[in-house]
């Protein structure tokens, strides 16, 4: 495959991913999909196929649906590169990717990026220490090898995540300590505004419903509107005290899992020089593309959440969306067709998207909690530069995230800004006065994942 | 000498900090516009050495004016550092070129032989394979050998920067951030010259110091100045921190005090595309295993390309304008290596507070003009 | 070399289900662990109450797993001689030897007379 052309290229086998694979290999497309996991299924249905019943029952039938997508993309007659590392996406169509310790390239006409999302970073004192991990870090153990907290677990935070989290671990027979939940009543208030499209997008919205309840029947312990997060620990983690209706409360737990919501994964979208406008209510950057999620006029599109939050059944569907795109662009596709298949596409997109402007609102990550505001906090765990350091920073004249590198090495590590690129835009942004749009992100360059000089220069 | 006139420097970049700095530490009343984050910021694609053995080929002022600036660092560290509190990793133990074959080899010595007795003397050893291995142990067994100068060293670019910026502050020059300076105009009666932003800020002066980088093209021309500086390539990239293994900077490859291996470079011609490319960072990798084989482990954790500003020859341009006295122009794509006698020669001279240099004349972006002469920027 | 920032702990996680029959053994530090085949580097050392994956170049800070898909770069430890490989990427294989990673990479050292590289 590598020196022949491909017709499409897909970066990420998650729903967006397989999706687009399975609808271009219906029209006829030649298909290759590459992904970092030794299996198909991203991070939502990770680990599906190999998960016995037991694990399936507990994580439910949305999960368990996600098999039956990877069984229609094995069979679709795509070439599934697994366990491939993509280190750099060119608007020259290639694709650079390490499998095995070897770099390989390939050459594409269309290329689709569907390299989805990652929880949003939860910048708290102590958010550093052994011992505190995402909850979607703990569902990804948990479906990849089964693994259950061993002793009573604390969940902190807002977002669909840390209550679906929370039911799972009950219906597997793990004990939940606590759950802080930072969501405010200012938050259900908001929120409220858009009950309508929450009512049209009831399914969801029911299904939300029963996992709280089911967590009110096992009596475990809420504390609603909890602010002031913070963790204590001297080499791990320890505790985790908060504000809950004015009183300070302090829990021990040697495992904390934070949650506030994901965000999209833009590393590829920013190394392409895409424009990006910042979302205010998603507290994001969302790459620009049209409709069909294609940047500019590059033949490189973005489909799933990795162009802006909109779950696993939207995803899928603007990866077909994008699919059919690439076709009618190659002449896979007749006019007649098209305008049936997006029609329908596009109906599914919509009623797909009813309940997001209501969870939006309603699990809006507090300020503070996006913005550290106690100077010790440290922002870029990487260099371990801290919340008061960037703002010391912008009093002596740093304007934006990228001169912050020459000011202290902040996004200058491994994971070059993925897990402080956001809280130093709005760190910036409200010490500057000014609105994250105007500040910027940082410049992202190849590679998007680590290879060594050594797999470079073979 | 003159009155302390006021000096506005049009371009932040290391280069015009630098001067700035300069002239502010003179006693000159400063005021710097940059064009802040969204700058082209030539100094970000600066490799960081502070290099003389081999600069001035032919060129022998050059190579003088390179060979007086090496002295001036040390003293421009420590002052920096004092000041502000920044600790630029200034390392200034030697440094070597790395060779590749006997004819790379033979050209360099030939090279650096001629340059041997410029002003205080440029000192250097060339080294066979074994001898280099002794110096350094990490060395390849297909590189030739290579030279080394003791004045030599390297140092954190965007750390001079910063210190730069934090030791104007401290002297009270007034910095004007996210500013696109794009007019120059000379008032001929009195003199003194209105400079003009994007945006349609001004500020007036009797004194201007265009170093602009790219953007000297258009503002020297405002000011009867020739300046020919045009967009030159250069990708770099850097490791994650390693331990220690590297003690001195070589040309291509060099280990920051933060651990972390910068490798280079490429020098193209593209226009104003600063992007990367996949072949030139597998010849810079390919070279870096060459050199280094220990480095096949060393995880890359960016790749990045930078705009240098270069001049036909290489070489700088320090010229005050004679059609309109009081503006000069600066630029140097040696903008770290450079950056002591920029401050305390450059900074002082174009202030009015101190004597030009001898044969500064050298330096004149006319020389471009001289259909007699012929350039090549070569380095 | 042992200091306090690396002492093993009760473990976080433990499995749910019977291990199955086929198992990967590896070695972690001075133990040998067993694991079911399949199981990423980073589950596996958080199974088996590894504490911390390494300490940090900056301030030798103890840290450990994090974001468990690739994007965090906390769970980085030294495998079969390389250094900063992302635990939670890597799937274990027999006789994998694993080391925690103290402050920087460290490359792989020089042999004495042998300067054939890789």
């Amino acid at each position: 495959m590598e020196n022949s052309t491909v017709d499409l290229a897909i970066v990420g086998a998650g729903p967006a991913g397989l999706s687009a694979a399975i609808e271009a290999r219906r029209w006829g497309l030649s298909v290759v999909l590459l992904d970092e996991q030794a299996a198909a299924g991203g991070q939502i249905y990770r680990g599906v196929d190999a998960a016995n019943e037991r694990r399936r029952s507990v994580l439910g039938e949305d999960y368990a649906a996600g098999a039956a997508l990877t069984k229609a993309f094995a069979e679709c007659g795509a070439q599934h590169i697994a366990s491939a590392s993509v280190w750099n996406v060119g608007r020259d169509m290639k694709i650079n990717y390490l499998v095995q310790g070897r770099s390989a390239s390939l050459e594409a006409r269309h290329i689709l990026l569907a390299s989805g999302a990652m929880e949003r970073p939860f910048p708290l004192p102590g958010w550093t220490l052994p011992g505190v991990m995402g909850a979607g870090a703990a569902q990804i153990l948990y479906k990849s090898t089964g693994a259950l907290p061993t002793e009573p677990v604390v969940l902190a935070g807002c977002g669909p995540l840390l209550y679906l989290l929370a039911y799972q671990y009950l219906q597997a027979g793990a004990t939940i300590k606590a759950i802080i939940n930072t969501t405010q009543r200012s938050d259900y208030i908001r929120a409220a505004r858009h009950l309508t499209g929450a009512l049209r997008g009831w399914r969801d919205l029911r299904k939300g419903m029963r996992m709280l309840e089911q967590l009110r029947r096992n009596q475990v312990p809420v504390y609603a509107g909890a602010r002031d997060l913070s963790i204590m620990g001297a080499e791990r983690a320890e505790s985790i005290a908060f504000n809950h209706k004015g009183k300070q409360h302090r829990i021990d737990s040697a495992l904390v899992l934070l949650h506030q919501g994901v965000v999209p994964n833009t590393q590829f979208s920013w190394s392409l020089r895409a424009r990006h406008a910042w979302s205010d209510t998603q507290l994001c950057w969302i790459p620009e593309t049209d409709e069909y999620g294609q940047i500019d006029d590059s033949g490189i599109y973005i489909a799933g959440d990795s162009r802006g939050i909109v779950g696993a059944k939207a995803s899928a569907t603007q990866g077909r969306i994008a699919a059919v795109a690439v076709a009618a662009t190659l002449h896979r596709i007749e006019a007649g067709d098209r305008a049936a298949r997006e029609k329908a596409l596009h109906a599914d997109l919509r009623s797909q998207l009813h309940i997001r402007p209501f969870l939006e609102a309603l699990y809006r990550p507090l300020d503070a909690h996006r913005i550290p505001q106690q100077d010790s906090v440290v922002v870029c765990r990487c260099e371990e530069v801290t919340a008061g350091q960037i703002r010391k920073y912008t009093e002596v004249g740093c304007q934006g995230p990228n001169q912050t590198k020459a000011f202290g090495r902040c996004g200058m590590g491994p994971c070059q800004g993925r897990l402080c690129g956001l809280t130093v835009t709005e760190l910036i942004a409200q010490a500057r006065e000014v609105s994250p749009a105007e500040v910027g992100y940082y410049n992202i360059r190849p590679p998007i994942k680590p290879i060594t000089i050594g797999e470079l220069a073979a | 000498m003159a009155s302390k006139e006021e000096v506005i420097v049009v371009g932040g970049g290391v280069v015009g900090a630098a001067i700035a700095f300069g002239a502010a530490r003179s006693g000159a009343p400063v005021i710097l516009l940059d064009q802040g984050d969204i700058a082209h910021r030539a100094s970000r694609g600066n490799f960081g050495l502070v290099w003389m053995q081999s600069k001035g080929d032919g060129f022998p002022r050059y190579a003088r004016w390179c060979r007086e600036a090496v002295d001036y660092w040390p003293g421009l560290a420590r002052e920096l550092l004092d000041l502000t509190g920044i600790d630029v990793d200034l390392r200034q133990n030697g440094g070597f070129w790395i060779g590749f074959s006997e004819s790379e080899m033979r050209a360099r010595e030939v090279m650096l032989e001629q340059l041997r007795n410029i002003g205080p003397g440029i000192p250097y050893e060339m080294l066979d394979h074994a001898e280099l291995r002794a110096r350094l142990p990490a060395i390849g067994p297909t590189v030739a050998g290579g030279s080394f100068c003791p004045l030599d060293g390297h140092v954190n670019p965007l750390k001079l920067l910063h210190a730069l910026h934090a030791g104007l502050k401290v002297l009270g020059v007034e910095v004007f951030s996210s500013v696109d300076v794009v007019q120059v105009n000379h008032h001929q009666d009195r003199g003194g010259f209105q400079v003009g932003s994007k945006d349609g800020r001004s500020w007036n002066a009797p004194r201007v110091v265009l170093a602009a980088g790219l953007g000297n093209k258009d503002l020297a021309a405002q000011v009867g100045l020739h300046a020919p500086v045009a967009p030159n390539r250069g990708q770099v990239m850097i490791t994650e921190r390693l331990k220690p293994f590297l003690p001195y900077p070589t040309n291509k490859a060099r280990q920051t005090a933060e651990g972390t291996v910068q490798l280079g470079y490429s020098i193209e011609d593209v226009g104003m595309d600063d992007g990367t490319t996949v072949s030139a960072i597998e010849w810079i990798a390919k070279r870096a295993v060459a050199t280094f084989p220990i480095l096949s482990d060393a995880r890359l954790v960016r790749a990045w390309g930078a705009l240098r500003v270069m001049t036909p020859d290489g070489s700088p341009i320090y010229q005050e304008s004679s059609l309109c006295p009081g503006a000069f122009v600066a630029t140097s794509h040696s903008g770290v290596s450079l950056a002591g006698t920029h401050a305390y020669v450059v900074g002082p001279w174009m202030a009015g507070l101190a004597a030009e240099p001898e044969d500064m004349a050298e330096f004149a972006g006319d020389r471009y003009l001289d259909p007699g002469r012929s350039f090549t920027n070569a380095h | 070399m042992r200091t306090s920032r690396n002492s093993e702990c009760h473990p976080l996680f433990a499995a749910d289900s019977s291990p199955q029959s086929c198992t990967v053994t590896l070695r972690f530090e001075d133990e040998l662990i067993s694991v079911p085949a399949g199981t990423s580097v980073a589950a596996a050392l958080l199974l088996k109450g590894a504490g911390n994956f390494r300490t940090t170049p900056v301030k030798s800070s103890p840290r450990a797993p994090y974001c468990m898909m690739g994007v965090c770069f906390e769970c980085l430890v030294e495998i079969d001689g390389k250094p900063s490989r992302q635990a939670c990427l890597t799937t274990v294989s027999d006789g994998m030897v694993v080391r925690r990673q103290q402050g920087a990479s460290e490359l792989s050292t020089l042999i004495e007379g042998d300067q054939n590289g890789k």
